[in-house]
């Protein structure tokens, strides 16, 4: 900056500027964004001194992709719009994806019931109450035929919310594409099969860390080999955003996921190209914009570094952090739902600005029940309005150059190293979750936000300001879990009669041996669910063998 | 409450599936900031598990965080189990994702209050301290 500015800042600061907040203080002492992060009132050359554009920005499709991954970015391709859905039987999911298609969505994404997410089937004690509630329930391969009935797979990609069982639900759905005449090498889709962040945040774990390990390495060598253009994770963010965290924390703790995992392929035997390419990344879009904005650009930039300095990845695309956005179900709020659509834009708008590959935008009432068919027509609406009337996807990271938001990426990376560089300290992710740091740090930040909300350091309109008088609650998408369990149950019954139970035992069987020794799973769960074993019976192989996660506890 | 108890004592319970555990865990750090005794079970407890918890902790409070929607399933057997072992006197709150239609139904069965999305923690720590002042 030359001296001429520098007087001339010198001189706003300290005359005109002291002078009006004289006349007017400002409205607050401290301004913050959602995470609590200071924000100065001006940003200026002075914050970005001796930047260079090409180490810091380059262009886009050029390391460290700071500017977006591809080339062309919006201008050749618009995002994916990839709205997650699914509850009740397959018969009903498969009516609403139908209809999502039908609507203009380009791409599906399951959202499966909590007992199928566990690995319980539904006739299970544990599955009481739960069948079809957030989600749709899959016991065995024949409801994921159901649920892709009359969907091309070799046209559409799909992306699966699911961890522990990760690998079944891939399998089942490699023989769902066979059945319909299509090879496995034509399916492409993401299984999130993130569980590092399920012990940090969602906690729906099953196995302890290093079997955990084990079975998202074997995805990764068989997703490599068989199912190349599938994304065998989806390394998460998002539930990390919702427990509590600051943008921050889930920058540093979904990438110091990723550095675990990439870790894991490579102890693993696996060179590093082989299944980089196919890692892909996962976060939220909460309200503060420009916040959001440059944290999606800090994490390219990150990642980028990442894999191509620590772990000497060669290929180009093994370098891109590609991720699928969600907006934050956390900032939705039960009360005059209507202004929930408005903060879904903002978001969207955000994760739009910030480069993302696919986005999928919530509901207005989502802080009430699973979304009723309008509410989700509305959400994708919403997408479409952004990417065909607003004229944001015309140009590439239009944002690029402002002072702010290059300050703001460059300080959300400093402080995601700073985590980074904690964890690698304590031992890897692994180490600090035994101890409980991410969980911790994620507790802390939920209650400081809670405590700004109660103290109204910060407004959440139509909750802790702006109030009124409810009207009655529309009508939601009710479902019974109790009918949804007694079809499922009846379903479940009926294939464990036709199926040939010898076959099934010898796979299951197969498949323990695997588990005690060093094959590789895929196979031996693919043979399973082709037998028409069912979820919880495959499962119920790997927790005898591979034991059950006990959380270390603290509030 | 009983004179010779010098603390509200609270058990925040987490049954299901579901283990969204940030509402139960802040509303844990709440009530303990408020000079609470709290005792939190941790995630998937059985409703079984939940009253026996309660029984043996000696609880004035259960605070049953939910947010899977298994509510109407969940609330009733807790109840049920707590009326089968004798422990009516204890005051039963819960919080998450509950459609205002369920609500009245959950009151019915004697559940004294629901604390969704967007209720401060102060509002329920004043809700325990009034309701225990009264016995």
């Amino acid at each position: 900056m030359d001296d001429r500015m520098k007087s001339e800042q010198q001189r706003w600061k300290n005359k005109i500027a002291s002078s009006a907040v004289k006349r007017h203080p400002e409205r607050k002492e401290l301004f913050t964004t959602v995470s609590g992060k200071p924000i100065k009132d001006l940003y200026t050359p002075a914050d970005v001194p001796d930047f260079d554009y090409l180490t810091k920005l380059s262009f886009p499709g050029i390391y460290p992709f700071t500017r977006g991954i591809q080339a062309t970015m919006y201008r050749g391709k618009l995002w994916t719009m990839r709205q997650f859905s699914g509850f009740a039987t397959a018969e009903e999911s498969n009516r609403r994806y139908r209809l999502l298609l039908e609507r203009g969505q380009t791409g599906l994404s399951v959202a499966f019931d909590l007992p199928t997410l566990m690995g319980y089937d539904s006739d299970h004690p544990l599955a009481m109450g739960e069948v079809g509630k957030c989600g749709v329930a899959v016991d065995t391969l024949q409801d994921m035929e159901t649920l892709f009935n009359g969907i091309p797979l070799d046209k559409v990609t799909t992306s699966m919310t699911i961890n522990a069982p990760a690998a079944i639900l891939l399998a089942m759905y490699i023989a769902v594409a066979e059945k319909q005449g299509v090879k496995p090498n034509q399916i492409g889709g993401t299984v999130q099969n993130d569980i590092l962040k399920e012990y940090i945040a969602q906690k729906e774990w099953i196995f302890p860390p290093q079997p955990s390990m084990r079975i998202i390495t074997d995805m990764f060598a068989y997703g490599s080999s068989e199912v190349p253009l599938w994304n065998t994770i989806s390394i998460s963010g998002y539930h990390i955003r919702e427990a509590g965290a600051t943008a921050v924390q889930e920058l540093a703790f979904t990438l110091a996921d990723g550095i675990a995992y990439a870790q894991a392929g490579i102890d693993a035997g696996l060179e590093v190209d082989e299944f980089a390419p196919r890692l892909s990344f996962f976060f939220n879009s909460h309200n503060d914009l420009f916040e959001e904005i440059a944290k999606f650009r800090a994490a390219r930039r990150i990642w980028a570094k990442v894999m191509k300095e620590r772990f000497k990845a060669k290929k180009e695309r093994s370098w891109w952090l590609r991720f699928h956005t969600q907006t934050a179900g956390c900032s939705l709020t039960a009360q005059q739902i209507e202004n929930n659509i408005v903060r879904v834009t903002i978001q969207a708008l955000a994760a739009i600005l910030g480069g993302t590959q696919s986005l999928h935008t919530n509901s207005k009432d989502e802080a009430l029940a699973v979304p009723a068919e309008e509410a989700a027509t509305t959400a994708l609406r919403t997408q479409q309005i952004l990417a065909y009337e607003s004229g944001i996807a015309n140009t590439i990271d239009p944002l690029g150059g402002s002072y702010f938001i290059e300050k703001l990426t460059d300080e959300m990376e400093e402080q995601a190293w700073d985590y980074i560089n904690k964890i690698d300290e304590m031992g890897g992710m692994i180490a600090a979750i035994e101890r409980g740091f991410p969980q911790k740090e994620i507790m802390e930040a939920a209650y400081r936000y809670q405590q700004a909300i109660e103290k109204k350091e910060k407004i959440i309109v139509g909750v802790n300001e702006f109030l009124m008088e409810e009207e009655e609650q529309p009508p939601f998408l009710m479902i019974d879990p109790e009918v949804e369990r007694a079809k499922q149950i009846n379903k479940l019954q009926a294939i464990r009669q036709q199926r040939n139970s010898a076959k099934v035992e010898e796979c299951l069987k197969r498949l323990r041996i695997a588990a005690r020794g060093k094959d590789n799973l895929m196979p031996f769960i693919l043979e399973s669910v082709k037998a028409y074993a069912s979820l919880g019976e495959i499962i119920n192989v790997m927790r005898e063998e591979f034991g059950e996660y006990q959380e270390p506890s603290v509030f | 409450m009983n004179s010779y108890k010098a603390k509200i004592r609270v058990l925040i319970a987490k049954p299901g599936l579901d283990g969204h555990d940030r509402g139960a865990k802040v509303i844990a750090r709440s009530f303990r900031d408020a000079g609470m005794e709290v005792i939190y079970t941790g995630l998937r407890q059985t409703p079984e598990q939940i009253v026996t918890a309660a029984i043996q902790e000696d609880v004035d409070v259960i605070g049953i965080s939910i947010l899977s929607g298994a509510h109407l399933y969940i609330f009733p057997r807790i109840i049920e189990l707590l009326k089968e072992k004798g422990a009516t006197d204890m005051l039963i709150i819960g919080g998450g994702i509950i459609p205002e239609i369920d609500i009245p139904k959950l009151k019915q069965i004697g559940v004294a209050e629901i604390f969704t999305p967007g209720a401060h923690t102060t509002e329920a720590i004043e809700f325990v301290k009034q309701r225990l002042r009264g016995k």
